[in-house]
């Protein structure tokens, strides 16, 4: 069990929580991610770490409210519990060496690429950071973003924050533009990641994918978030989640994604019912 | 003396076409009129036997002669001097290749030999079902131990050392405890309750459990002995499922037995109220001849699969699973396809519609029939497929029972602790590993083995850490 310690709704389906617990936040890196289970029946989901305070003894989780789980995260406030908290897991984003680096972020997976810009910032790298939402209303960490980058650079699908477009092309004009990147990190939606990965190939610009797959234990014993890379089976939860962008099978990763669609879709129409009957009773 | 029964007492059971449809535990349990009779067939050897071949050394005709008496409370203490989770054993152990094994009446008399597992059960639930009054707590020691996992090897480590009188935590990474025993093995099998129920009695004796820390990150082994443990025993059991490296195994609908079973079982996905998705209907193909393919194949029939195989490329001889297991799985109706191997899994693509929601699932499964060689030197027939054999068989969902590699996680995060060419940790006979006060047993150092020699490998642990410890 552990409480929360202050919630925040960053947009209207984007929420962020600060988490009790001091044995994680002692070891959390940029790039790992953590187990948590919001009620006794609910499922586990892994989330990825977006800060941490190590001396508070804090965790901070940003999460999209997407399905059932996320939704019955979200009913809970500051000051309740919740039912498990488990990490930090997975490897942390490899870091050491990098000089100058474009972080790519999409959507709430900004939540995730913040903290990588943190520390390569941190460490005096050059940091560019690329970040893209649908539209004005869905932005996150738009100052922490800023404040941690050389170089920042908003995109919406909808010109109504930043210019107008994909994370896509600001990188390819920034390549183009001549800037020699050690490495690009993305993390955002499947499909963004992988045209992110197209476009850096066709450069040659060493790229990190950070993966998201359907998990259960997450240590590292299911293995429900296998996925392939370089031709190879390999296993987010205990080897990722991060890998080789080039050598990912995004297609293969986004039809496994895919795999429990109708039940998700069931289970969010029918929480959703849930708890608005559980509201209309209380008021 | 009237002549002795030379057939064990039947198990009552839940009827095939019944159970194959509930998730109620099968076998029911003795009576005490059952349990009184069999207990009646033992001979009472003096030289026992059958106490040799129990991993953890029960004294059994001693157990047996308090049933005779029906003084079940004493059987039970008997019992429960030498194993921490009788209920459990009772159920899930192999007796027929353990303690029945070496029974006088089977070795020596040709009969079947006494029901000693069911013996045993019927003792642990009687005790459940009379409890009295709390445990006794043993006097504290004053020394501290740090148990990784609470599987069996764990739990009967933690047991052990708490009724010496040392102070144990227990740490397992998920939120319950149990391990294999809760997201493993089924519910028809081993109810959950009683697992519970046996954790509960460790936690009587003094035993603390802390969920959801995974050692190796949360906490490292060190950082255990920084917080004053002085000795560490690692049962972080099975990692990794293997696959077989053949082509269609990311296909949706293709799962790990640990996965499946841990959708099930952990998560409860078999009971309506879950939140937990899993594939349920259709055909399923389960890959593997042990108990966990058996646990899997039953499984997806109660979820309500239409037919079940199990697909096994030796022959029923060579079957590595619990004999009882296949006879109640051919009962309930699994289809047995021995001698064949998978060769790839086929999915669905429709070529017309890139957003058909089939796409991406598996249609089908691609199989060889395979005949057995001349035995190697092992006496082990080796499988070789017959060329030209192949054929598909429909399906919907593919299950890979084929066994496990070590996680890696405390191996990675623990210096000085050496690990064998498969993954699995090195110990000595007495459970030492290669680090001063680190002790390892159950299948993170076997690879994927049974309960009761997990729990084998946590009794010598436990007795090795208490002459280590308990002389300072």
């Amino acid at each position: 069990m552990n409480r929360i310690i202050s919630k925040k709704e960053l947009n209207p389906t984007v929420t962020l929580m600060v988490i009790e617990a001091p044995l994680i936040a002692k070891k959390a890196e940029p790039g790992q991610f953590i187990i948590i289970r919001s009620h006794e029946d609910a499922e586990r989901i892994p989330l990825t770490v977006s800060d941490f305070d190590r001396e508070a003894g804090t965790v901070t989780i940003i999460f999209q409210i997407v399905g059932a789980a996320t939704m019955r995260l979200n009913t809970l406030r500051e000051g309740e519990f919740v039912e498990s908290f488990a990490g930090p897991l997975g490897k942390a984003t490899h870091t050491e060496g990098l000089k100058k680096v474009a972080v790519v972020g999409g959507g709430v997976g900004c939540a995730i690429a913040y903290p990588v810009a943190k520390k390569l910032f941190e460490q005096g790298a050059e940091v560019h950071s690329i970040a893209g939402f649908r539209s004005k209303d869905l932005v996150i960490l738009e100052d922490e973003f800023r404040a941690h980058s050389a170089k920042f650079f908003p995109m919406s699908d909808d010109g109504s924050w930043g210019e107008k477009g994909l994370v896509t092309d600001a990188l390819r004009k920034l390549i183009e533009s001549g800037e020699q990147y050690d490495e690009v990190i993305t993390i955002g939606p499947l499909i963004m990641m992988k045209f992110v990965c197209m476009l850096t190939k066709e450069y040659g610009v060493r790229t990190i994918a950070s993966m998201n797959p359907i998990m259960i234990d997450g240590t590292g014993m299911c293995g429900c978030c296998r996925l392939t890379v370089g031709g190879k089976t390999r296993f987010a939860c205990v080897e990722g989640p991060e890998f080789d962008g080039h050598e990912i099978d995004f297609d293969e990763a986004m039809s496994r994604s895919r795999m429990y669609a109708d039940f998700e879709k069931r289970e969010r129409e029918e929480t959703c019912n849930l708890l608005k009957a559980a509201e209309g009773g209380n008021a | 003396m009237a002549a002795r029964e030379p057939k064990k007492h039947e198990m009552p059971t839940q009827k095939p076409e019944v159970r194959a449809h509930n998730f109620n535990e099968v076998a029911l349990g003795y009576t005490a009129e059952i349990a009184a009779s069999e207990a009646q067939r033992c001979l009472g050897c003096k030289n026992k036997p059958c106490m040799q071949g129990c991993p953890v050394n029960i004294d059994i005709p001693e157990f047996i002669s308090h049933i005779k008496q029906n003084d079940i409370e004493g059987a039970y203490d008997v019992i429960t001097k030498s194993s921490s989770l009788p209920a459990v054993c009772g159920r899930v152990c192999p007796q027929e290749s353990q303690c029945e094994h070496e029974c006088t009446l089977a070795v020596k008399l040709n009969m079947e030999p006494v029901g000693i597992g069911r013996l045993e059960r019927f003792v642990a639930d009687t005790h459940r079902l009379n409890k009295t009054g709390e445990t006794v707590r043993p006097e504290p020691n004053g020394h501290r131990v740090a148990v990784v996992g609470s599987g069996p090897s764990g739990l009967t480590c933690a047991g052990d050392l708490a009724k010496k009188g040392y102070a144990v935590t227990v740490y397992e990474a998920l939120h319950t405890a149990g391990g294999v025993l809760v997201y493993g093995i089924p519910e028809f099998r081993l109810p959950k309750s009683i697992v519970a129920d046996e954790v509960n009695t460790l936690k009587e004796l003094g035993v603390e459990i802390v969920t959801d820390v995974v050692i190796g990150r949360t906490l490292t082994i060190d950082e255990l002995f920084e917080q004053g443990f002085e000795a560490v025993f690692i049962g972080s059991g099975a990692g990794l499922p293997n696959f077989m490296n053949i082509p269609g195994e990311s296909l949706n609908g293709v799962y790990s037995a640990n996965e499946f079973l841990t959708r099930s079982n952990l998560m409860k996905a078999y009971s309506d109220s879950s939140r937990t998705p899993i594939m349920k209907g259709g055909n399923v193909a389960v890959v593997g001849g042990g108990n966990v393919a058996m646990d899997a194949a039953r499984t997806a029939l109660r979820l309500g699969a239409e037919k079940v195989y199990i697909i096994y490329r030796r022959s029923m001889e060579e079957m590595p699973a619990r004999k009882e297991e296949v006879e109640h799985a051919m009962e309930e109706g699994i289809d047995f396809r021995i001698l064949c191997n998978p060769a790839e899994i086929l999915g669905y693509r429709n070529p017309d519609n890139p957003r058909d929601p089939k796409n991406g699932f598996v249609r089908a499964i691609r199989c060889v029939r395979m005949e057995l060689g001349e035995p190697d030197e092992r006496g082990r027939r080796s499988p070789h497929e017959i060329p030209g054999s192949e054929f598909e068989l429909d399906t919907d969902t593919v299950i890979m029972a084929i066994g496990t590699s070590p996680n890696p996680l405390i191996k990675s995060t623990t210096k000085g602790l050496e690990v064998n060419r498969r993954g699995g940790i090195i110990v000595n006979e007495n459970g030492l590993t290669t680090r001063e006060n680190v002790y390892a047993g159950g299948d993170a150092v076997t690879g994927a083995a049974t309960v009761i020699s997990a729990m084998g490998a946590g009794k010598t642990a436990a007795k090795a850490i208490d002459e280590a410890l308990g002389s300072k």
